[in-house]
């Protein structure tokens, strides 16, 4: 009797072993930073150092911008709170050491996706939340309306180790323009040594341009040039090696705009739940077991939607009605004449 | 030239009353000349040939000071001032360059910093353009002093640094017998005092994340913590430099040669941006904690240095007579040759002191913001644009007062322990 | 206390004596070891391989200030290298000189009977000793040179010289058959040396004094001119021309360009090794017995001569360790060019290249070398100079 007793005792602790690493493993699988982002009961993310639509934090030191909402998308899907996330400062230095270090989870800072980045430094680009392009802005003084009146002799300011550094130097090339490279590490010198006259043009991506321009003591003194001289994909990047956080963080982004592109918004998604399209019911969480497939539980997408919007919600929010790019260029979806087209959620 | 101003013959003690009204007439001729000159604008010898009026004033002090040149004259002061300043033509040049300088430069500084300066207003509307603008210094003094720390918890900061002080100032006045009670509670168990009530996060204060400290007291938390730990770490180092073991002695070569040997940046990036890479994965140290290491680490090798000149300085008498008496390596060192090496380093230690506190605004580049560091975040902020100046002004004050205070400090502490000897 | 341990090892003398290096030696090896797996590891997973094959790289990047090497962006990160070193030893080389003139005038004034004199020598050295020189150099670069006037209006010396806020136009001086010059200056010195070496053994020998100095000042001014007339060198000037860009841009082309960075960087290291230097000079002189003074008046030297035959050697004994050390600190303080856009080695090759790259040990390790090996050098050079003018014991 007794050797029963204990064969059935050690069957029910294997059996519950097994069940304890069976639910472990679908909370979690084998992501590490998923476990850590839970245990810890916030959202790493790393953003810039103030650009305004971007990643800018106010007085009271409450952050907003189109970055700051990937990252609140993030928590609102993993923590079921978009508030839950701290904001980490970080120059273009530090940037990627910071995220390859495990200071930070994400890094959403508005970061050009390139080869080199991508395979070279143990980085992966999950996605891409603003189309841009690089540009130049001068003063409305100087004359110069095209990039095609820039003379030999100028001389240029620019932010170290970014795509601008490099991009800058590949025009000028081409075009047999001499020029002189200034290159400081935070983003408000550059503003304050092309302010101050030190040089006579500042290139950086054109949103970056129209969000700095803010900081300007005259911002209506300058203008930024129609020409954009190279491609400017700028998206969140995570750590090479945790495939289901990569996943989480790139259908985090890809939520949002589909969302936008079925008419989903903040304010209607709890109605959606109703509605006839069966793919609207998916991405509400209605229908299907998206969830289940990243470790989340189904209403992840529905939060992500209520708590911080559609794509659109948060580009009208941070960039269109604050004035820095009152249209949407390029950061259309791809139904409206845009290029944003996301792989679908199902 | 000279048998023209030796008309009225050379200045001799005799003709005092002659000589002395004349020179000091002249001499302040030139003075008033210059005043005029540079405060108001009125040029008194306009009469005179253009290239001559530059040298007017040079030429009436200069004429001035000879005849107030005269030697012995049995008046006290104007033996001490012609002694001093006036001794032969060559100084008297200097000095007049030097007062006209002076008189040209401080009165435009002294506007500058304090008579057209702003200090009452809450905008920078309130500035005006012509002084400087310390409504700017004054809205962002807490910022400058704290650095992010949120409002509400600044008394901690206030707290941990007013019991420092009130523990140092106490060590002074305390008997013996408790002196080495308060040394190790200093340097043991006040760190971790010091370290939860800023941090938080025990004991029911709220957690402060390492990237809002800043301001002075950071400059001031890194200096005390890095203190606090190079000091036994120099030890170590300089008694391993002087042991005969090869292995120890090599080891300890080559650690403190190579932290004196890279420049304080490049430790910093280190600590920043290599070190990381050392550790496990997973595992995540707060930069700020990699900072201080790496600046303990450093200092620590030029505070060995300056032990092991002490332990030079000791006789050799000493070592034989404590070995005489059977005494080991620890006790022999602990009770007998660091207490008396210690006290002859103690102004290289308060150097070293003082060199880490102005070596501290480098953490700026790796992202840390001290006091210099803030000041550049002040200074960009869209509404407060173009202080830069008045900001590094004030800085530059405030580091002078307490650098200068503590190499103060050192020289009379260097005074007292000489004559100990 | 346990006994154990420590009766064990009173058996064994030899262990005991021996055991505390192992256990150094263990530490050690234990600390790199766990370092350099966890490193290794890391670099796995993130994917990342570890090796200087990024050297040969493009850099495509370019540098402001190349006064000597030849680079612009093909070239490989390497090169960008070389360009950072020799910045670095540029902006060392311009503030030790201007250090040292500094420190040696303020340094004697301090000594000075004019109470004037020696209290603004003091002043001076009490207030740029006691602020950061970080601070030193971001009042300069951000505060002082930021206020200077746009090309147009620049500071004029003279038609020759331009400065403006994007830096010190100077005219470039081309050469043709430069390499003819240089060495006749080569020749010079080594024609000078000989002279004095001669003029001193025929002094020891009969007491004839020959004017050496005179005779040198000669050889090095006529032969170089010498040059010119027949060995086909000529000198010509580039002047720096104000060329219009566009309606407000204007720019100074040709000539060379001296940036404004390092004028700051130069400025701020001069003038805060010159306080310590200032120190050092002091301590030198006054360290030379009052005694020597008074005994060289005494057989008849003239001030000058007391000053440079017996003043002098004795001081320099004394000035010179300290003040190389200064030397080497100026050099690595140097390295806060980081922190404004001066191209110096830590800003191109642990800034740019690394974050292009993103090989933060290998670079920080090369850069963390390279200063190193310069330390290494002059602490060599200063052990060696100690050992030849040490005075020997009776």
């Amino acid at each position: 009797m007794l050797k029963y007793i204990k064969q059935l005792t050690s069957l029910v602790a294997v059996i519950a072993v097994l069940f304890a690493f069976t639910t472990e493993s679908m909370a979690a699988k084998k992501s590490k930073t998923l476990k850590n982002t839970i245990k810890k009961g916030f959202v790493r993310c790393g953003v810039s150092q103030g650009l305004p639509g971007f990643s800018n934090a106010d007085a009271s030191g409450n952050w907003t911008g189109v970055d700051v909402d990937v990252c609140r998308a993030v928590a609102a899907a993993v923590l079921g709170d978009a508030s839950k996330v701290k904001f980490t400062p970080l120059s273009a230095k530090e940037r990627f050491t910071a995220l390859i270090a495990g200071e930070i989870d994400i890094l959403s800072r508005n970061t050009t996706w390139t080869l080199s980045r991508d395979a070279d430094i143990g980085l992966t680009f999950v996605g891409v939340n603003f189309y841009d392009g690089q540009g130049f802005m001068v003063r409305k003084s100087s004359g110069i309306t095209s990039t095609s009146d820039f003379k030999s002799g100028l001389s240029a300011c620019v932010n170290i180790g970014t795509t601008t550094e490099l991009n800058m130097r590949d025009f000028f090339t081409a075009n047999g323009i001499t020029y002189e490279p200034v290159v400081f590490e935070k983003a408000d010198e550059v503003v304050a040594a092309y302010d101050s006259g030190r040089c006579d043009t500042y290139t950086t991506d054109k949103s970056g341009l129209a969000a700095q321009r803010t900081k300007l003591s005259n911002p209506d003194d300058h203008i930024v040039l129609p020409e954009t001289i190279s491609k400017e994909p700028l998206g969140p990047v995570v750590r090479q090696g945790d495939a289901v956080w990569e996943d989480i963080v790139r259908w985090s982004l890809n939520i949002m705009i589909e969302a936008e592109e079925y008419g989903i918004n903040s304010s209607n998604a709890d109605a959606m739940k109703t509605s006839e399209n069966p793919q609207i019911k998916r991405l509400v969480g209605a229908e299907g077991e998206l969830g289940a497939a990243l470790g989340l539980d189904n209403d992840w997408s529905l939060r992500i939607i209520k708590q911080v919007g559609n794509y659109g919600e948060s580009y009208k929010r941070n960039i269109s009605d604050t004035g820095i790019l009152p249209d949407r260029g390029p950061n259309e979806l791809w139904t409206k004449g845009g290029i944003l087209y996301v792989p679908p959620a199902r | 030239m000279i048998k023209i101003i030796n008309l009225l013959g050379t200045p001799s003690r005799e003709k005092f009353s002659l000589f002395v009204p004349i020179g000091i007439f002249l001499f302040s001729l030139g003075l008033i000349d210059v005043t005029l000159n540079s405060l108001f604008d009125v040029n008194i010898t306009s009469f005179f040939p253009r290239g001559l009026n530059y040298f007017t004033p040079l030429i009436f002090g200069f004429l001035g000071l000879y005849y107030l040149r005269i030697e012995f004259s049995g008046n006290k002061m104007l033996d001490k001032l012609n002694i001093n300043i006036n001794s032969n033509w060559f100084n008297s040049i200097l000095t007049l360059l030097i007062i006209f300088v002076l008189i040209q430069n401080i009165p435009p500084l002294l506007n500058w910093l304090i008579i057209d300066a702003n200090f009452v207003g809450t905008t920078k509307k309130d500035c005006s353009d012509s002084g400087a603008c310390w409504i700017f210094i004054k809205i962002w003094f807490p910022r400058l002093m704290y650095g992010l720390y949120p409002n509400a918890e600044l008394w901690r900061i206030n707290t941990s640094f007013i019991m420092l002080i009130t523990l140092v100032v106490a060590l002074f006045y305390i008997p013996i017998k408790l002196k080495k009670y308060l040394i190790i509670f200093l340097i043991f168990v006040f760190p971790f005092i010091m370290f939860n009530l800023i941090h938080g996060g025990n004991f029911g204060l709220v957690w402060v994340e390492t990237t809002a400290w800043g301001g002075l007291s950071l400059t001031f938390i890194i200096s005390v913590f890095a203190l606090i730990l190079c000091f036994p770490i120099g030890m170590f180092l300089a008694l391993g430099r002087r042991s005969s073991a090869p292995v120890t002695r090599y080891a300890s070569i080559g650690f403190i040669e190579f932290w004196r040997g890279v420049p304080l940046i490049t430790v910093l990036f280190m600590a920043s941006v290599m070190f990381p890479m050392f550790l496990p994965d997973g595992v995540y140290m707060d930069k700020l904690f990699r900072v201080i290491i790496a600046i303990t680490l450093f200092e620590a090798a030029y505070m060995a240095e300056v032990i092991r000149g002490g332990l030079q300085a000791l006789p050799r008498g000493q070592y034989d007579a404590a070995k005489s008496l059977g005494m080991g390596y620890w006790r022999l060192h602990l009770l007998v040759i660091l207490p008396q090496a210690l006290k002859l380093v103690i102004p290289g230690i308060a150097n070293t002191f003082l060199a880490l506190v102005k070596d501290t605004p480098l953490i700026l580049v790796v992202g840390l913001l001290e006091l210099v560091g803030m000041i550049d975040m002040a200074k960009t902020n869209p509404d407060w644009l173009g202080f830069a100046t008045e900001g590094y002004v004030f800085a530059g004050i405030l580091f002078w007062i307490i650098c200068f205070n503590m190499s103060r400090y050192s020289q009379r502490l260097e005074e007292k322990y000489k004559t100990d000897r | 206390m346990n006994l154990g341990i420590t009766t064990f090892l009173d058996k064994r003398p030899k262990i005991k004596k021996y055991f505390p290096q192992i256990i150094t030696l263990l530490f050690i090896i234990f600390i790199f070891g766990y370092f350099t797996y966890n490193a290794r590891v890391n670099m796995d997973t993130r994917g990342i391989d570890f090796g200087l094959r990024f050297l040969g790289e493009e850099a495509s990047f370019d540098i402001s200030f190349t006064p000597f090497v030849e680079y612009d962006g093909t070239k490989p990160y390497a090169k960008a290298y070389l360009v950072g070193l020799v910045n670095t030893l540029i902006v060392a080389a311009i503030g030790i000189f201007f250090a040292t003139i500094l420190g040696v005038i303020i340094g004697i004034s301090r000594l000075s009977s004019n109470y004037l004199i020696s209290k603004i020598s003091e002043w001076y050295i009490e207030i740029f000793r006691n602020i950061p020189l970080l601070l030193q150099l971001f009042f300069w670069y951000f505060a002082a040179l930021r206020a200077l006037p746009l090309p147009k209006e620049a500071i004029n010396f003279f038609d020759i010289a331009y400065l403006s806020i994007k830096g010190l136009y100077v005219p470039r001086f081309v050469w043709t058959n430069g390499s003819v010059f240089l060495f006749s200056i080569v020749a010079a010195i080594v024609a000078i040396f000989f002279v004095f070496k001669y003029t001193r053994i025929q002094q020891e020998k009969s007491g004839r004094r020959i004017p050496a100095f005179l005779i040198s000042l000669g050889i090095i001014i006529v032969l170089p001119l010498l040059t010119f007339l027949i060995g086909g060198v000529s000198l010509t000037f580039e002047h720096p021309e104000l060329k219009q860009l566009s309606k407000t841009i204007y720019n100074y082309i040709g000539g060379v360009a001296i940036i404004p960075e390092l004028m700051a960087l130069a400025a701020a290291l001069s003038l805060y090794t010159a306080t310590f230097i200032a120190e050092c000079v002091r301590a030198g002189i006054m360290g030379v017995t009052k005694g020597q003074k008074e005994a060289a008046a005494s057989i008849g030297l003239t001030p000058g001569q007391i000053l440079r035959l017996v003043v002098m050697p004795q001081a320099l004994r004394i000035i010179i360790p300290p003040t190389t050390n200064q030397y080497l600190n100026l050099t690595k303080n140097s390295s806060l060019a980081a922190a404004i856009a001066y191209p110096d080695l830590v800003l191109v090759f642990a800034g740019t290249a690394m974050m292009q790259t993103g090989r933060a040990i290998e670079i920080i390790s090369i850069t963390m070398l390279t200063y190193l090996s310069i330390s290494i050098a002059i602490s060599i050079l200063m052990n060696w100079y100690n050992k030849k003018i040490a005075i020997k014991e009776k």
